[in-house]
């Protein structure tokens, strides 16, 4: 078991690093760099090569790739190219908020949608299985800025009760996006409860028509009893890698959700990176939602591992 | 006797709503009584409703299933007319269930102990802090060695001997009046379910329990029961004592059943039962039974037969009830076609060694710690032209595995495959060239899994024709029209689908399909045990015919000894992945030589009351073979000492190309008997 976990941590790092690779390639290709953008029309004879020089880069690429690497396992990404800020210190806030974000809307959203699931899984075919299954999917297939806006319509707009968008600075103590980030929070749970439910009530009919529940109920344990202590636990194993992409996709930051609220997120970040062409920017983002999603499903993974015994221990027995 | 009866059912009818919502009947007005002490068997073929009514006395029923009409009796009233908590209380309370297949029945997920605590907090009152010591003298008493670990073991990590013993523990766990049992021995080894169907007989025995015993297999049945009912198209066609029936039955149904039943001590072909019972729904006006009896008359067809009283005490569903023993219940007479001696040589192995594990990445940079003894190992086999090789063995015994690498989907760790004509047979399947490829065919044990299910029977067949021959538009048709000839199915059959096709059309499609690459060697794993008997001696009698028309060589595996006996031309008998005993069948069978062997022969159960299996060791549970010596040396029960540990047994020969491999010179082993 110990074998099998460092070869997923193992396998993490390559994968991890190869997106490094990837990414630093990519913004390789492309025409202009940092300089180019930060001095604009000016960037051409001797003020580019000043500023090049004075951040590095005119280095060969190799050289600038393991400065960039080494910072960022280290977590420095730099220094910004058109504020001259250092990126981990933008970036930080913007993870944290980022992370507060989706811990509001995970908090809510997956115990949420396990319990619709599974009531749409046990009482499957009947007008509860019908309606949770119907609501999701619908909530699903809104975009997420038509959702968006509506709810402001509603809630902001027309009963007032939290405000539209969001005008925390990004720095701010976490208390003060409340409650400015419920109406993000509650777009985002929406949205990433239908793929959860689905997945857990196809595997809770899965679990209820197997053999053991058949031999629980046949064995005189009470309906609820089986539910939880025998389907339950077997049913969610499957759900734990839907889960875990739900989390990084959240945590990854959400484009449209953070725009739409104005919400001083890792996504809203990115997408001003991008228009400023602040490349360095954007690799720090990018290496951080890759390492996110990595982790994560890293997690999953081990999650995984310790609720399946039949995992923990498949190299005892060959059948 | 005037005993009231413990389970009484009377008349339950059950179906399921079809798709055109008209209520199709899987069960026909069944009458079932079981007394205190009784032990009841049900036997039908897959589809005769057997498990149904099994489940349907516990007043359970399948998803999609209903009542139609009737009442299951217990305790004074309607098992269908419970509350949930009377029911919950009745079931693995006073009625325990032991499922056909414990390794799916356990829930993966939860400790042995904690399962077993369940059943004890739910069905016993036990003072706290005492359910522990219940369970482990539970666990002894259906003689697990090492109770205490096996509470902290999870389902997986158990044996499916194992496995099945907890589930009896479970059920007993509750101090159940009456068992239901749903072919619990089904898929266990030989032995095991010997040993199984044994402590199942006791205790029955010392608990006065009622036993209603569900089985497709009549040996077994006429091993623990002390009445049967058979099942045929969801109603009981004949009732009666377990002698009469098994050797007087009243009804050409359980004639045909028991004419197709391969025996040990027959040298000829078992008589298949052609033809396929009814589909629920299908009209019922005449005998479900007469389209395929020898004996019906247009009565039969338009008259629906009741059940009258016959001799022996027997009840049947037959108008002539004196007139079946004209059926011929023995085999079909037909000869094993043999295959020529001296034949030159197909395929011989050479010292091969299979090995599952492969060092990983790490085991390869961590200093070498020593190896697991190969999965299969020393193997060296000669198989000539014509000849049908019969591979015997316990599940583990790594027969399949042979199979697999002759097949080239795993490599051998060490030695060769050397064909017929002095070439070396390429390691991996998808190394080898088309005409290697040809040469080899095999045939898988589930033909639902090995038939794709998107493709016609033309697809299916046309595959290997085009592949190994470009035969191409109606040439191709036609060749695929003489295969289907070949294994007896009409040209209609090549535009029909697997799904649209019983369990033994299917298996003859995957034959067929083997046969069109005009192949010199079939490899066939346990290609009959996914079927009905009555279906199984078709397929093996077409075997035969094939075996006769066509000079191929099969290597046929088995874990059922009597199909092997019925196929063979010479048996190698494997343990732990060692060959044990190999020569011809019919003198393996005759004298068997090697401890191992005489274990796996006495274990067969007959379908004959009077036949009493010989238990002669332990059905201990052995994960990995022993690094040196013996590969039997745990569990012979004829072990000479020491020598068995250390050294490699030499191969002993005898007479006709039988030889032995074993410690205990070979006139010795003929003298211990059996």
């Amino acid at each position: 078991m110990i074998q099998l976990l460092l070869r997923r941590l193992a396998l993490g790092f390559i994968t991890v690093w190869l997106v490094s690779v990837i990414i630093f390639l990519g913004v390789e290709a492309l025409p202009g760099d940092a300089c180019t953008a930060v001095l604009e029309r000016d960037a051409h004879g001797e003020a580019l090569a000043k500023c090049r020089a004075d951040m590095g880069l005119d280095a060969p690429a190799l050289t600038r790739y393991v400065d960039w690497a080494g910072g960022a396992i280290m977590g420095d990404f730099g220094v910004s190219a058109n504020g001259q800020e250092r990126i981990s210190e933008i970036v930080g806030y913007r993870v944290r908020n980022s992370l507060l974000l989706a811990a509001g809307a995970l908090s809510v959203g997956i115990p949420l949608s396990i319990f619709l699931g599974a009531m749409a899984g046990l009482w499957r075919d009947t007008w509860v299985d019908i309606l949770f299954s119907t609501g999701a999917i619908f909530a699903m297939t809104i975009p997420e800025f038509v959702a968006a806006t509506i709810l402001i319509l509603i809630f902001a707009i027309w009963l007032g009760w939290v405000p539209a968008i969001v005008l925390t600075p990004a720095d701010a103590p976490p208390l003060e996006f409340f409650p400015e980030f419920v109406l993000a929070a509650v777009v985002l749970t929406m949205i990433m409860i239908a793929h959860i439910m689905r997945m857990v009530r196809s595997s809770v009919i899965e679990v209820m028509a197997s053999d053991y529940v058949q031999m629980a109920t046949l064995k005189g344990v009470p309906y609820w009893q089986i539910v939880f202590r025998h389907a339950l636990p077997n049913a969610l194993l499957p759900a734990i890698n839907v889960i875990a992409l739900t989390v990084a996709w959240l945590l990854g930051g959400v484009v449209v959700v953070e725009v739409v609220f104005n919400y001083p997120g890792l996504g809203r970040l990115l997408i001003d990176a991008i228009s400023d062409r602040d490349l360095p920017v954007v690799q720090a983002i990018t290496m951080i939602v890759a390492a996110t999603y990595v982790g994560v499903n890293l997690v999953a993974d081990i999650l995984g591992l310790i609720l399946n015994p039949r995992l923990r221990s498949h190299h005892m027995r060959r059948g | 006797m005037a005993k009231p009866p413990l389970i009484d059912i009377r008349g339950l009818s059950v179906g399921f709503r079809g798709r055109t919502g008209a209520l199709l009947p899987v069960l026909h007005g069944i009458d079932l009584q079981v007394c205190r002490g009784e032990s009841i068997g049900i036997v039908g073929e897959s589809g005769s409703g057997k498990s149904t009514l099994a489940l349907a006395a516990m007043g359970y029923l399948k998803h999609g299933l209903q009542k139609i009409l009737g009442e299951v009796i217990y305790g004074g009233a309607d098992m269908f007319a419970r509350s949930p908590a009377q029911l919950a209380k009745i079931r693995g309370g006073q009625l325990g269930l032991i499922p056909q297949n414990s390794g799916q029945a356990l829930t993966p997920t939860m400790r042995i102990g904690r399962q077993l605590d369940e059943a004890l907090r739910l069905h016993c009152s036990l003072p706290e802090g005492s359910h522990t010591a219940r369970a482990i003298e539970l666990l002894t008493q259906v003689r697990l060695p090492d109770p205490a670990t096996i509470l902290r073991r999870y389902p997986h990590e158990l044996s499916g001997g194992q496995q099945q013993r907890v589930a009896i523990a479970m059920a007993l766990a509750g101090e159940p009046d009456a068992l239901l049992l749903d072919e619990p021995t089904t898929g266990l080894d030989v032995t095991t379910q010997a040993h199984i169907l044994d402590l199942l007989r006791e205790l029955a025995r010392a608990r006065n329990m009622a036993m209603v015993y569900v089985s497709h297999d009549l040996g077994v049945i006429a091993r623990v029961c002390d009445r049967v009912q058979v099942l045929y198209a969801g109603e009981t066609v004949l009732e009666g004592p377990v002698r009469a029936v098994l050797k007087t039955p009243a009804h050409p149904y359980a004639r045909g059943l028991l004419a197709a039943i391969p025996r040990l001590g027959d040298r000829t072909l078992p008589r298949a039962l052609e033809g396929r019972p009814p589909a629920p729904g299908a009209d019922r006006t005449g005998c479900a039974f007469a389209p395929r009896c020898a004996i019906a008359t247009d009565h039969c067809h338009t008259l629906h037969p009741p059940m009258v009283a016959s001799a022996t005490g027997q009840a049947t569903r037959c108008f002539y009830p004196e007139q079946t023993s004209e059926i011929d219940m023995t085999g079909s007479g037909a000869p094993l076609s043999c295959c020529a001696e001296n034949s030159p040589l197909a395929l011989s192995l050479n010292g091969v060694a299979i090995r599952y594990d492969r060092p990983g990445t790490l085991a390869r940079i961590l200093p070498a710690r020593t190896r697991p003894p190969a999965t299969v190992d020393d193997i060296t086999l000669r198989l000539t032209m014509g000849e049908t090789l019969g591979l015997v063995g316990e599940s583990g015994s790594g027969k399949s595995t042979i199979l697999k690498t002759i097949a080239g989907l795993l490599p051998p760790a060490e030695g060769t495959l050397t064909l017929g004509d002095g070439t070396a047979l390429t390691p991996r399947v998808e190394q080898r060239r088309p005409d290697q490829l040809r040469r080899i065919q095999m045939v898988f044990q589930n033909p639902d899994e090995s038939l794709n299910p998107r493709q016609s029977v033309a697809d299916i067949l046309g595959q290997p024709l085009r592949l190994y021959f470009g035969l191409k538009g109606s040439e191709l048709r036609a060749r695929a029209t003489d295969l289907l000839g070949t294994v007896r199915l009409g040209a209609h059959y090549l535009d029909r689908r697997p799904g649209q096709l019983s369990g033994g059309e299917k298996q003859r499609v995957a034959i067929a399909r083997a046969f069109a690459a005009n192949p010199e060697i079939v490899l066939c794993d346990e290609i009959t045990s996914a079927l009905d008997v009555s279906v199984q001696a078709a397929v093996l009698e077409l075997l035969n015919d094939l075996k006769a028309r066509h000079q191929t060589t099969f290597v046929f595996v088995s874990h059922d000894l009597t199909v092997v006996r019925a196929l063979s031309d010479r048996v190698a008998v494997l343990y732990q992945g060692r060959l044990c005993e190999i020569g011809p069948a019919a003198a393996v069978y005759a004298a068997p030589s090697h401890p191992y062997t005489k274990v796996l022969l006495n274990a067969v159960l007959e379908p004959d009351p009077d036949h009493a299996p010989n238990l002669l060791t332990e059905d201990a549970t052995e994960l990995s073979p022993p690094a040196r010596g013996c590969p039997f040396q745990r569990r012979c029960p004829v072990k000479c000492g020491s020598v068995c540990d250390t050294d490699t047994p030499p191969w002993q020969e005898a007479e006709g190309g039988h030889a032995i491999r074993c410690h205990i010179p070979l006139k010795d082993l003929r003298e211990t008997g059996t």
